[in-house]
């Protein structure tokens, strides 16, 4: 099953993917296109991947997770190319019986994937575009 | 003595200022994943003072400047990442 995706987001097939009826909890997270960055007026989103390396860097963050949280089950969906404000980029679900493991689980995948997944984002604007981390960096 | 040919991939802010996904390099052996960096600064001026690489790709797997590249090789440099 793809990880990556170029149509909007369905959480709600999302969860029922993972969710058993041993869990008691299930957390769901979106990540949205917001209409500012560092002060400037954002419009509009577009996502970039190196797309099977990425398929595999989050396959592996899953499992990273799963060896963290063995009592989770886990779902996740990166959306690319072009999303507005409000579209979702991406969405997680960290099932589990309680839910203390669901929390940590998805802020896990979340901060693990942002680190390691060959994703990069062009943010456009009123003021012009923008590949975000690129500047003064490298 | 040019010997090898390895495939370099662009990805957001590099494919913009290549002007293109991707080209094929020729080589000599021995090679390394900074020497095409090296490359690039001379090939893009724009690249010009940025005199460490960004994170390197061989292969599809993160890989250290230092990689030896082999024929065939696919490299891609991996500017700053930001999923999510």
């Amino acid at each position: 099953m793809s990880f990556l995706t170029d149509d909007p987001i369905d959480p709600r097939a999302l969860v029922e993917r993972v969710l058993r009826d041993s869990d008691g909890a299930y957390v769901l997270f979106e990540g949205v296109v917001r209409n500012h960055h560092e002060g400037r007026p954002v419009e509009s989103i577009f996502y970039d991947a190196y797309r099977p390396m990425a398929e595999k860097e989050i396959a592996n963050v899953v499992r990273e997770v799963e060896a963290q949280f063995p009592v989770a089950a886990l779902a996740v969906v990166h959306r690319l190319g072009e999303l507005t404000v409000g579209d979702a980029s991406i969405a997680i679900v960290a099932a589990s019986p309680h839910r203390a493991e669901a929390f940590a689980a998805c802020r896990m995948m979340i901060d693990r994937i942002k680190e390691t997944v060959p994703i990069w984002k062009k943010e456009r604007g009123p003021d012009g575009e923008e590949w975000v981390g690129w500047q003064g960096r490298c | 003595m040019r010997s090898m040919k390895v495939r370099l991939l662009f990805f957001a802010v590099l494919r913009d200022i290549a002007g293109t996904d991707a080209r094929d390099l020729s080589l000599d052996d021995g090679a390394t994943a900074r020497d095409v960096w090296q490359w690039m600064r001379g090939a893009y001026a724009q690249l010009g003072d940025y005199t460490q690489p960004p994170m390197i790709a061989v292969n599809e797997q993160y890989a250290a400047p230092e990689t030896v590249l082999r024929d065939g090789d696919e490299l891609a440099f991996i500017p700053p990442v930001a999923g999510g």
